[in-house]
């Protein structure tokens, strides 16, 4: 390129050459076939760095690509499918467990209520037959209480009648303090 | 490039061709077909360029790419849905024909816009081979895929019978501009941005105009970046609609 073309002129002795050199480089005539040969010479290299080297690798990665993507998709697309699976495994046991948690409380509930049942009625006849003891001591203790009330009230009888000084019969004073107590 | 040699302190010179100019690389002697030149120079570190992005950006092969995996899977993915979408699925087996002419046509652009550098695709002869090429496979594809029918492509059978003839001649010269015009996008406009570039720089000469010229010149160059992916894609799915055509040639 850092040649210049000074002495070209009396070099080449070539006419289309000078007209170029006026006008345009294109239309130098001269310097066509060295072009065509130059272009012809790379084309055919590019096209077969291209068809042998670079295309084929090329489309083989993308098509590895793809098919990657391909199985990746599909393998997540199972997982999911498996994912749900387990989801729905899970929650038929979570389901199963709380029947059967249910059931046990259910029972165990049961089995307390009876031996609450029993207890209770065996505390209530034990408290019934605390009570008819109970009352049958009070009754006692009231009937005796009466007889003294009798004596106590026949000895006062007595007692008083003496102190008004006379004396009376003590078979008439027990009458008369019966006949009183009956009311 | 290596320009005004000729006096440039007394006035403006402009040489906005000068690096477009076909030279050797070695020595001064006449271009032959053979020689190295800087055309030879720019192609091979076009077709480096190519390698270290497709072959050595995705030799690890890995499953999650790298920053240069990523770029390179990027690249065949956009010119293989490019042929894909425009063309037809049963167009995928040319996809390396296609895929060439798009990594060559980018790189060269993209080269072309380093400072100093050679743009191999300003010049019609590298543009009208590659347009050619594709010329030439789309019609022997066509005639060899379709037979006779391949004609149909000419015969519009949707038009009334009385136009069809004229129709025929239009589409038959327009079939036949096509490597014209698909050659023509391309080295006009990587030439003309190459070239205003230039100017825009001649005019650095003159200190009070030089901040805008380089003003001009930065927002050129961010145009350039654009034009120059723009022409490679435009010229790739042209390329491809050329071989729908030719696949299905139904009018």
């Amino acid at each position: 390129m850092a040649t210049d073309t000074h002495g070209a002129e009396t070099h080449a002795a070539d006419a289309a050459h000078a007209a170029a050199e006026a006008g345009m480089p294109q239309l130098d005539f001269a310097t066509f076939p060295n072009q065509i040969f130059w272009l012809l010479v790379t084309l055919v290299v590019i096209y077969f760095v291209l068809s042998k080297i670079a295309l084929p690798r090329i489309s083989s990665v993308l098509a590895e690509r793809s098919g990657t993507i391909m199985n990746d998709i599909s393998a997540a697309e199972e997982l999911k499918l498996k994912a749900k699976e387990a989801e729905e495994a899970y929650n038929a046991a979570l389901a199963e467990a709380k029947a059967k948690a249910q059931q046990i409380a259910g029972e165990a509930r049961a089995a307390i209520q009876a031996d609450l049942d029993a207890a209770t009625a065996k505390a209530d006849a034990q408290i019934a037959a605390k009570a008819a003891e109970s009352e049958k001591a009070i009754a006692a203790i009231r009937d005796g209480a009466m007889d003294s009330v009798k004596d106590v009230a026949k000895e006062t009888a007595k007692e008083l009648v003496a102190a008004m000084g006379s004396t009376a019969d003590g078979r008439t004073i027990n009458a008369a303090v019966t006949a009183r107590l009956k009311g | 490039m290596a320009t005004e040699a000729h006096g440039s302190e007394s006035s403006l010179v402009f040489h906005p061709m000068d690096q477009f100019k076909v030279t050797p690389l070695f020595g001064d002697g006449p271009v032959h077909w053979y020689t190295i030149t800087n055309v030879t120079l720019w192609m091979a570190l076009a077709v480096v360029g190519v390698i270290l992005l497709l072959v050595v950006g995705s030799r690890s092969r890995s499953i999650v790419p790298t920053k240069g995996q990523s770029v390179a899977e990027l690249t065949y993915g956009f010119v293989y849905k490019m042929i894909e979408d425009v063309t037809g699925k049963d167009a995928v087996k040319y996809f390396p024909y296609v895929m060439t002419l798009f990594i060559f046509i980018v790189f060269s652009n993209m080269l072309g816009l380093l400072p100093l550098s050679f743009t191999t695709t300003s010049h019609i002869a590298v543009t009208g081979v590659l347009a050619l090429l594709v010329f030439v496979f789309v019609t022997v594809l066509g005639f060899v895929k379709n037979g006779s029918k391949f004609l149909a492509l000419f015969w519009v059978s949707s038009a009334p019978m009385a136009v069809r003839p004229l129709l025929a001649v239009i589409e038959l010269i327009s079939y036949f501009v096509r490597p014209v015009s698909h050659s023509i996008r391309l080295a006009g406009n990587m030439m003309a941005g190459h070239a205003v570039i230039k100017v825009f720089a001649g005019f650095a000469a003159i200190a009070a105009i030089s901040p805008v010229s380089i003003l001009a010149i930065t927002a050129m160059y961010g145009l350039e970046i654009l034009v120059a992916f723009i022409q490679a894609y435009v010229f790739t799915i042209l390329t491809c609609v050329y071989l729908k055509d030719a696949l299905h040639p139904v009018h």
